[in-house]
């Protein structure tokens, strides 16, 4: 089981970029009701039964791994969100993309930590692949949008350490007030 | 603190990349590879990418390693997993990383050539080999 909000953000982002998209869009909005979290991506999508499938944690396509049985990364989201009394929903079109979208209550005890938000955004730019990844942030100190082709061409790609650090203090700084 | 902007990013970048040319001329790439499937995320390995990225800059090799995401390596038992390649050295996969570990990682595999051997976890389980 996962332990902060950030963690199934990256986890379902990890999703939306092996799903072979060329643009993913991750949308963090922060209010006094709670967490909404939307991930959107124009990969290869599922059909109906596919996603149904997508549920359940003994299920996996078997592309990733040859003999693997299982596939937690949805479980695990709807297992939360269901326990915190949020909302969750899936909508797939093969060949089109993937949205997933939820929110975490905050009356909720329920609901996880929102943890360190810069260092989700790290992960979430950092994932492998040439894709483009569009997060839009909106939070109680404003609201800001990173995209992952400006980043990486203003530190020199997204790679090599002294790089890494940069943007994590640009991403450190996002989270300041405006 | 207040918001960057891009163009002070820019900036900084700049006044860095003096540094990355004069150490280009030791071409070494050392590559340090953390486990981020579902199974590495449970365990804590967005803190330690986080952490390793941090030491690795604090050891003064942010300019010679390359720090990357992939998903499980196989070993979901033993998470979190990283694989460092050194050239000169093998390359191994550790397991049992958790953030702690990334000061010990960096100070003995990357900076004293040494591995650390309660962690090492060698190859990748056979389901995910190439063949």
């Amino acid at each position: 089981m996962h332990y902060g909000l950030g963690d199934y953000v990256l986890d379902i982002a990890q999703n939306a970029v092996e799903a072979g998209s060329s643009e993913v869009v991750v949308e963090l909005d922060e209010s006094e009701a709670g967490f909404r979290v939307a991930i959107r991506d124009n990969g290869r999508g599922m059909t109906e039964e596919q996603r149904a499938c997508a549920l359940d944690p003994f299920y996996s396509d078997g592309t990733k791994h040859a003999s693997r049985k299982v596939g937690l990364g949805l479980p695990f989201l709807v297992q939360a969100v269901e326990l915190a009394g949020g909302r969750w929903s899936i909508e797939s079109e093969k060949g089109v993309g993937t949205e997933v979208e939820f929110d975490f209550p905050s009356a909720s005890v329920d609901s996880p930590p929102a943890g360190d938000l810069a260092s989700l955004e790290l992960g979430l730019l950092c994932l492998p692949g040439d894709y483009e990844m569009i997060v839009r942030r909106s939070g109680p100190r404003g609201s800001y949008e990173l995209k992952r082709s400006e980043l990486a061409e203003a530190v020199g790609g997204l790679e090599l350490a002294s790089s890494l650090a940069l943007l994590k203090d640009y991403l450190a700084s996002m989270e300041e007030d405006d | 603190m207040a918001k960057m902007t891009l163009e002070q990013l820019r900036k900084l970048r700049e006044e860095k990349k003096q540094d990355l040319t004069r150490r280009e001329v030791e071409g070494k790439e050392i590559q340090v590879i953390v486990g981020m499937g579902t199974c590495g995320i449970a365990a804590g390995a967005k803190l330690t990418f986080d952490a390793i990225v941090e030491q690795v800059n604090a050891a003064g090799l942010g300019d010679q390693v390359v720090i990357r995401q992939t998903g499980c390596m196989g070993l979901c038992y033993v998470e979190p997993t990283v694989e460092v390649a050194l050239p000169g050295m093998p390359t191994v996969i550790y397991g049992k990383m958790t953030k702690d570990f990334a000061k010990e990682l960096v100070t003995k595999h990357l900076v004293e050539h040494k591995l650390l051997d309660d962690h090492i976890f060698d190859r990748p389980a056979a389901d995910i080999m190439k063949k």
